[in-house]
């Protein structure tokens, strides 16, 4: 499998964009109009792809939000005062870090674990079994809930935010191991043959050695383990029943049902409040790693 | 020395347990099931039924009509919809200027990071009748819809292109980051132009995520079920009733466990073809 230098090359790549050599002076007042219409196609599209976005966050302070595009007069805080409270926003939001992230928590260290023996030594079944990985991470997993169902009212596990969390470390771990898998490969083996050679054992590489210098693999993974499972509406929906125990992204579900249908501006202020912490994330991970960039580089094959 | 490979495998085992208990036990569980009768209520008076529950599939209307839909939304809205416009994303943001860049990105990944119902909610308000794409379309003197009941396929294909474009085009950014330069000029230089440069040199060069993008986004939109769930609940009628929706709402609406579960089973062994292609064209590939 080419994958050995999928990450540190789409970095390099990414950084050595910048650094390219400016066109000469020419050539750059031939293509000038070219690079007039490619920034209009481009600035035509985000103002498509901004427009729902731009609905959010209007809708959001405004007091007789409806859902048409229109500015707030005045714009008002009411959505947010409304929908701020245990039973709305605290608990669904606890609830979601609390699966979330115990689950990715669980997936990361078990996905570091089974990488390292795939990554570092040559074995006949290591193949098959990254094959099985690499199967099973396309499989539809919205498929596999009727039967996760059934399993789980049988053993009576149906409703325990513990099975929930182990269900969705187990639908994220393919991936995750994948990736993992992916960044390990960028470490020289050759750094851990003197760590070795001073009585270390593989535990202790793989601690002292190989993680501190994959760190940013880590960290892109549990990033993206995090907001897909945040954003996981189906697991949770199928699994979890009791009010108190749901997540935002099913309480957001029910929300509608559950209240006026016409308080858009407060679905809209959940919304918002519901989306942030991703956002957050992903914008700490833009900032440090080059982002989904560096995922989009180590899916590549 | 057998002793020391197991020990070499051991860090293996927690992944081993977790996917056997939760993923393969289910699938195998899902492959039992889907030859019973089962219900939600009454589990003690299951039996087996062969192949019925597929027989019926087959002969049922409903669900034909929902492998139409599965087809025509993978192959709309990931095929055609996010694998050529990620594409295009990511060579125009090559040769635009770095502010509008950056923008690009940030406005499409926001798309792509939003939680999924969040995101149905907010495709249902743009095509709702009074939504902002309506507003767009009358200011632009076309003729506005009603989209969500007239054409909700085609609402909830341009739903999954606008919050699954984002992967594309992260995918392809990298792999364009990484087409030699020097190739391009060459090409250049020997007076090709824009098109002739994409399809004779970046494209070949960069096949394999092209590859590997077309069977990952193909295989997500085949199971998405939260953002089409969110803005028509599979309507009006069937209109928009993909494979995942109609296995939901068989299995837990109408109680048919044993019918939901071999429509599920439909859905794995497609998503397992596809996986069989991927991993054969990833081989042929390195050899």
């Amino acid at each position: 499998m080419a994958t050995t230098d999928l990450r540190p090359a789409a970095t390099a790549g990414r950084d050595g964009r910048g650094a390219r050599p400016a066109p000469a002076a020419g050539t750059a007042r031939r293509i000038r109009p070219a690079r007039i219409a490619v920034n209009l196609v481009l600035l035509v599209i985000c103002l498509l792809f901004v427009l729902p976005l731009v609905w959010m966050v209007l809708a959001s302070v405004s007091s007789t939000a409806s859902f048409e595009l229109s500015l707030p007069s005045p714009p008002t805080w009411d959505n947010f005062h409304a929908i701020l409270n245990t039973d709305t926003t605290f608990r669904p939001l606890l609830n979601g870090l609390l699966l979330c992230g115990g689950a990715t928590l669980l997936c990361v260290i078990v996905s570091i674990l089974a990488a390292y023996p795939l990554s570092r030594y040559r074995s006949r079944l290591r193949r098959p079994f990254l094959y099985t990985v690499l199967f099973t991470t396309g499989l539809p997993i919205t498929a596999v809930m009727i039967p996760v169902y059934s399993m789980f009212v049988q053993v009576d596990l149906i409703d325990s935010m513990a099975a929930t969390m182990l269900f969705l470390t187990a639908s994220a771990l393919p991936i995750a191991i994948w990736l993992m898998k992916n960044f390990m490969d960028g470490v020289p083996i050759v750094l851990e043959e003197a760590a070795r050679i001073d009585g270390a054992n593989a535990m202790q590489c793989l601690a002292r050695v190989v993680l501190p210098l994959m760190w940013p693999g880590v960290i892109v993974v549990t990033v993206f383990t995090f907001i897909s499972m945040w954003g996981n509406f189906f697991v949770p929906f199928v699994l979890l029943l009791s009010p108190e125990k749901l997540p935002a992204s099913v309480s957001v579900f029910t929300f509608l049902s559950a209240h006026d249908q016409t308080q858009y501006g407060q679905l809209a202020a959940f919304s918002l409040v519901y989306t942030l912490p991703v956002v957050m994330l992903y914008l700490l991970l833009t900032r440090k790693l080059g982002g989904g960039f560096a995922l989009g580089g180590a899916l590549k094959g | 020395m057998a002793g020391s490979s197991f020990l070499r495998g051991l860090p293996l085992v927690p992944s081993l347990v977790l996917l056997a208990v939760f993923l393969a036990g289910p699938i195998l569980y899902c492959v039992y099931d889907a030859f019973t009768d089962a219900q939600l209520t009454g589990a003690a008076e299951t039996h087996f039924v062969g192949l019925a529950n597929f027989t019926r599939a087959f002969a049922d209307p409903d669900f034909l009509n929902a492998l139409w839909l599965t087809l025509v939304f993978v192959v709309g809205s990931a095929v055609v919809g996010q694998n050529t416009l990620g594409l295009s994303l990511a060579v125009l943001a090559e040769k635009a200027t770095r502010p509008v860049r950056s923008l690009t990105n940030a406005v499409v990944i926001a798309a792509w990071v939003l939680p999924e119902i969040v995101a149905g909610y907010l495709m249902y308000a743009f095509f709702y009748q009074q939504g902002a794409l309506n507003e767009v379309l009358g200011v632009l003197g076309l003729p506005r819809q009603n989209w969500l009941y007239t054409l909700p396929i085609l609402a909830v294909c341009l739903a999954n292109v606008w919050r699954g474009t984002a992967f594309s085009m992260m995918v392809y950014s990298a792999a364009l980051a990484e087409v030699p330069r020097e190739l391009v000029e060459a090409a250049e230089m020997d007076g090709a132009g824009v098109w002739h440069r994409l399809w004779h040199v970046t494209l070949p060069v960069i096949r394999r995520s092209i590859m590997t993008n077309l069977m990952l986004i193909t295989l997500q939109t085949l199971s998405v079920f939260g953002l089409i769930y969110a803005m028509t609940r599979g309507g009006p009628g069937n209109k928009s009733q993909t494979l995942p929706v109609f296995m939901y709402q068989q299995a837990f609406q109408n109680s048919l466990i044993g019918y939901g579960t071999a429509i599920a089973l439909v859905l794995l062994v497609v998503g397992a073809l596809f996986s069989v292609v991927y991993l054969k064209l990833l081989k042929v590939e390195e050899d």
